[in-house]
């Protein structure tokens, strides 16, 4: 109701922003981006997801500056050392090696292992699913039957698995957690598919004579990204833990790599004595994942209010 | 004022908290409920469906009620606890909701639900109960009473799911029904089958009807007093008869929107909106 | 012909399904072994062996043969119960697993209980009292149990109650002085030692039990609580609650006889799905504990490049998976009545 502005006045941004009735297309998209990104702020939790979620980026991105040790040098005179002694923040491990450095190195892992997966697993259920979906038929049955028996494994042993027949190492792992991780984004995506592929927009675009490719790639994933996106944030965690579990396995990234599970795993034997060695790696891959999860339900709330259950 | 009106209600406010300020669904209005039918008529988001729950105290959080006064039956509902408010609710005043499909346990069968309404209110053993729930489905003109009390709620049809929450509704002998809206999810054909079975229960027993629904001609027909509401507020309150009289330019167009076979015209109206409707005061329908 | 009876079509329609399903994951732990790095004919006969010797194996093994027939002789090996020799062990997997799996049952069957009893109410408190302290509470414990690595909460229970406070005994299953004690009946120590009246046995194997107990439970209870929160929230804003309000009933009735009805079946299908992710989450607890179950078999197979070991695992622990899945799809069906 701003029937006060009188047109003479240019409007502020935040007015432009938050206007009732968007002028352009350009606008009410930006109107939608900023309300959803108000209705994000206001939801604590989720920022504090968003903040460590940054501080851990930047970690990861300025390891070389901020670490105070090489992370792969030992000194077997400086081994177990308790935090905070002789400039060793954290520590340092069986090997002399300081932790704190080595977990700055480990945060790259982690986004890198994170981001791998969460652009190969959404994208390989993302093309079966709406594949299943638009083509209907013995193509959606067989695809959804092929889904439905890798939803029905056990994730972690399958990865286990993967990973025994691939061999140990992150780039395995990777593909080991991606090949399990996939089934639930193609039922997301052939859900989507099924509701969008009937609408008369759909009909109009295949008057016009639009192929199947096109249409899929052009009209529905576009509209499937957004529970997709939400479906992945919630997941990360997920996939951090698994990668992480893998890593503990001595599965994962190979030692002398300072991959936080694996760290926890070298920490493991002396627990009773020198707790900091596995606890503080852990408390890194909790924050990670904690952050990950705040974030993907302040998400969820913004874009997906129905299933918010708030 | 006095004692034989089953309901009083003196400036009536229903509010909800959203992000940007408090939202109003019904704004300060006061009406009375004798042993009458009133209808309560008005458009979708006029808060009428808000004041049927709102005098029974089923708002839902964080929506909340402000009035000068609420009195059923002597009590004054207001400041009434919640276990005294349990003891109005069936007993003293009931509601049916527009859906069957939504408003029975889907679970539960119909005998369950019904004899369960029953034995909230007066104790009675198991064998009476269903007795009485049995008569009472036979009362809303259901065939085979005995074989639909076992039913769930999914194998009966809409119509007949309709009669069974007015059987569920009436079976503690409530003095208030309101029925929200209680036809507009059936089929045509049931609807007034449905409205004469109410509407003959709640004259038999004597009770007060509150009829809420959109459909203006429909509650002329089946009330003795006519409500219309427009944007939380009583714009107009007529005896059903006078309809025709009405004055207000809401309740005329809303007339004139509507076909009439006996006066058929070239072109039908359309509703026009004036805002200043939205800050006149609330007219009164007390008695 | 009579025809078929609708239930008798549900029951063939899922049996298929199942076999369908079972079919697919031998089909991928078999591609699995082809795809191994390893030799299968020199993990029978060892590096040294003569050019004769190990062409004897390759034919013994079916190893000329067209893949899809080695798969039709594995899928009817497994069938019959046969997932050929640990190389680590050297005894037959299917006698390991027959050995470790009573563990693992425990553990999980304990866990699950854990996670029922307490996660079902907080869920359902939770969603009754909506943005209390006790829903600040549910939420909190969720994403405690959704962020924290299993393995690292199990070394950090393990440093704290037994290393510190010496309230529960380590890892392993049971004290040295009382293994081997009780004759087993089920496998499982804690049912057996009561089956036998050996209470201190029973004492100790549950001062064992009881912390990597915990720890599952504590996971399926994030889980479990969660989901009965979303799914009691859904049924309280339904109309059919407002009917029960209406009707004057009380607020004990309204949620427990009518909303938690309508929760039932799909808490069994949560219930069920938790004690599966049970069964499988227990590979890291396992190792942790030392809990000498079928994780930790497959796992140490693992490292031992025991391949035979491995799968043989990665089937049974599959197969109970879709078995649980389906059990549950059948309970769904049996209890509400809108599927009959």
């Amino acid at each position: 109701m701003n029937e006060l502005t009188s047109p003479s006045t240019k409007p502020t941004w935040r007015e432009w922003l938050l206007a009732e009735e968007p002028t352009s297309r350009r606008q009410a998209r930006a109107v939608g981006w900023y309300q959803g990104w108000l209705a994000f702020r206001s939801n604590t939790l989720a920022m504090i997801g968003l903040i460590i979620l940054v501080f851990l980026i930047v970690c990861a991105i300025f390891a070389p500056l901020l670490a105070t040790h090489d992370p792969y040098a030992q000194d077997l005179g400086q081994r177990l050392l308790p935090p905070g002694f002789q400039g060793n923040l954290f520590g340092t491990d069986s090997l002399g090696r300081d932790i704190y450095s080595r977990l700055l190195f480990g945060a790259r892992i982690s986004i890198y292992i994170v981001l791998l997966v969460a652009m190969v697993a959404p994208l390989i259920g993302l093309i079966i699913g709406t594949i299943a979906g638009y083509a209907g038929g013995w193509i959606d049955v067989v695809l959804m039957r092929i889904t439905d028996i890798f939803l029905a494994f056990p994730r972690l042993i399958l990865a286990l698995a993967f990973v025994a027949a691939l061999g140990a190492g992150i780039e395995n792992a990777v593909l080991a957690i991606a090949l399990t991780a996939w089934p639930p984004y193609a039922r997301i995506a052939r859900a989507e598919t099924l509701t969008i592929r009937n609408t008369d927009f759909i009909h109009a675009i295949q008057l016009q004579g639009a192929g199947p490719v096109r249409i899929i790639t052009k009209h529905i994933w576009p509209l499937c990204i957004s529970s997709l996106v939400i479906r992945v944030t919630l997941d990360m965690a997920g996939i951090i833990l698994t990668a992480a579990g893998l890593g503990f396995l001595g599965l994962g990234a190979q030692p002398p790599s300072p991959e936080w599970g694996a760290m926890i795993s070298e920490g493991r034997k002396y627990i009773l004595d020198h707790w900091w060695v596995a606890t503080i790696p852990g408390l890194a891959i909790f924050a990670i994942s904690l952050a990950f999860n705040l974030l993907g339900d302040g998400l969820r709330d913004v874009l997906d209010p129905k299933e918010s259950g708030q | 004022m006095s004692e034989q009106h089953l309901l009083e209600v003196d400036n009536l406010w229903v509010k909800f908290p959203t992000r940007s300020g408090i939202f109003d669904a019904v704004r300060g209005i006061s009406f009375s409920l004798g042993r009458e039918r009133l209808g309560i008529v008005g458009e979708s988001g006029s808060g009428k469906s808000m004041t049927g729950r709102a005098v029974l105290k089923l708002i839902r959080k964080p929506g909340f009620i402000e009035a000068d006064r609420v009195e059923m039956n002597g009590v004054d509902v207001l400041n009434a606890s919640e276990i005294r408010m349990r003891q109005l609710r069936g007993h003293h005043a009931s509601m049916i909701m527009q859906d069957p499909k939504f408003s029975l346990n889907p679970v539960m069968t119909v005998g369950q639900q019904i004899t369960e309404a029953l034995r909230a209110h007066e104790k009675v053993s198991k064998q009476t109960a269903r007795k009485r729930a049995v008569d009472m489905l036979d009362a809303v003109a259901i065939r085979e009473p005995e074989r639909v009390f076992d039913l769930y709620p999914h194998e009966v049809s809409g119509g007949m799911g309709q009669r069974i929450m007015i059987a569920m509704m009436l079976i503690p002998g409530p003095e208030i029904l309101i029925a929200d809206e209680p036809t507009s999810a059936l089929d045509v054909s049931v609807q007034l089958q449905v409205l004469e079975i109410m509407d003959k229960l709640v004259s038999d027993r004597g009770m007060g009807l509150i009829f809420i629904s959109h459909d203006l001609n429909l509650v002329s027909k089946f009330c003795d007093r006519i409500m219309i509401m427009y944007a939380g507020r009583i714009v107009e309150v007529c005896e059903a008869g006078k309809l025709h009289e009405a004055t207000h330019p809401y309740t005329v167009g809303l007339l004139n929107s509507v076909p009439d076979l006996t006066h058929p015209r070239p072109r039908l109206e359309v509703l026009q909106r004036d805002p200043a409707w939205r800050e006149m005061p609330s007219v009164s329908a007390l008695l | 012909m009579p025809p078929v009876p609708p239930w008798l079509k549900k029951l063939g329609s899922t049996l298929v399904t199942v076999a369908v399903t079972i079919l697919g994951l031998l089909f991928v732990t078999f591609m699995i072994g082809r795809v191994m790095p390893i030799d299968p004919v020199l993990a029978v006969i060892g590096e040294r062996a003569t050019q004769e010797q190990y062409n004897e194996v390759f034919y013994d093994l079916g190893l000329d043969k067209p893949l899809i027939v080695q798969f039709a002789i594995y899928v009817a090996n497994v069938l019959q119960g046969d997932f050929g020799t640990s190389i680590r062990t050297g005894q037959q997997v299917s006698d390991d697993i027959a050995r470790v799996f009573p563990a693992t049952l425990e553990l999980a069957t304990l866990g699950t209980l854990i996670g029922v009893f307490l996660g079902v109410p907080l869920g359902v408190l939770a969603a009754v009292r909506r943005g209390s302290w006790i829903d600040q509470l549910a939420r909190f414990v969720g994403l405690i149990g959704y962020s924290m690595p299993i393995f690292w909460l199990g070394l950090v229970g393990l440093l704290l109650f037994y290393g510190i406070l010496n309230w529960v005994s380590g890892p392993g299953r049971v004290g040295i002085f009382y293994q081997g004690i009780v004759e087993p009946i089920t496998g499982m120590l804690l049912v057996d030692s009561t089956l036998r009246g050996e209470w201190e046995v029973f004492r100790d194997a549950f001062s064992h039990i009881i912390l990597p107990a915990s720890l599952l439970g504590y996971y399926s209870l994030a889980y479990i609580s969660r989901m009965t929160r979303s799914f009691m929230l859904e049924q309280l804003n339904s109309e059919y609650i407002i009917t029960a309000r209406v009707k004057g009933l009380s607020e004990r009735k309204v949620i427990w006889h009518h909303a938690f009805r309508n929760i039932r079946i799909q808490l069994i299908t949560v219930i069920a799905l938790a004690y599966a992710n049970l069964l499988e989450g227990s590979v890291l607890t396992e190792i942790i504990f030392a809990w000498p179950g079928i994780g930790q078999y497959i796992t140490v197979s693992l490292l031992a490049n025991d391949m035979n070991a491995v799968l043989g695992g990665t089937i049974v622990i599959g197969t109970i998976f879709v078995c649980l899945n389906i059990f549950s799809d059948l309970l769904y069906r049996f209890f509400d009545p809108r599927s009959k």
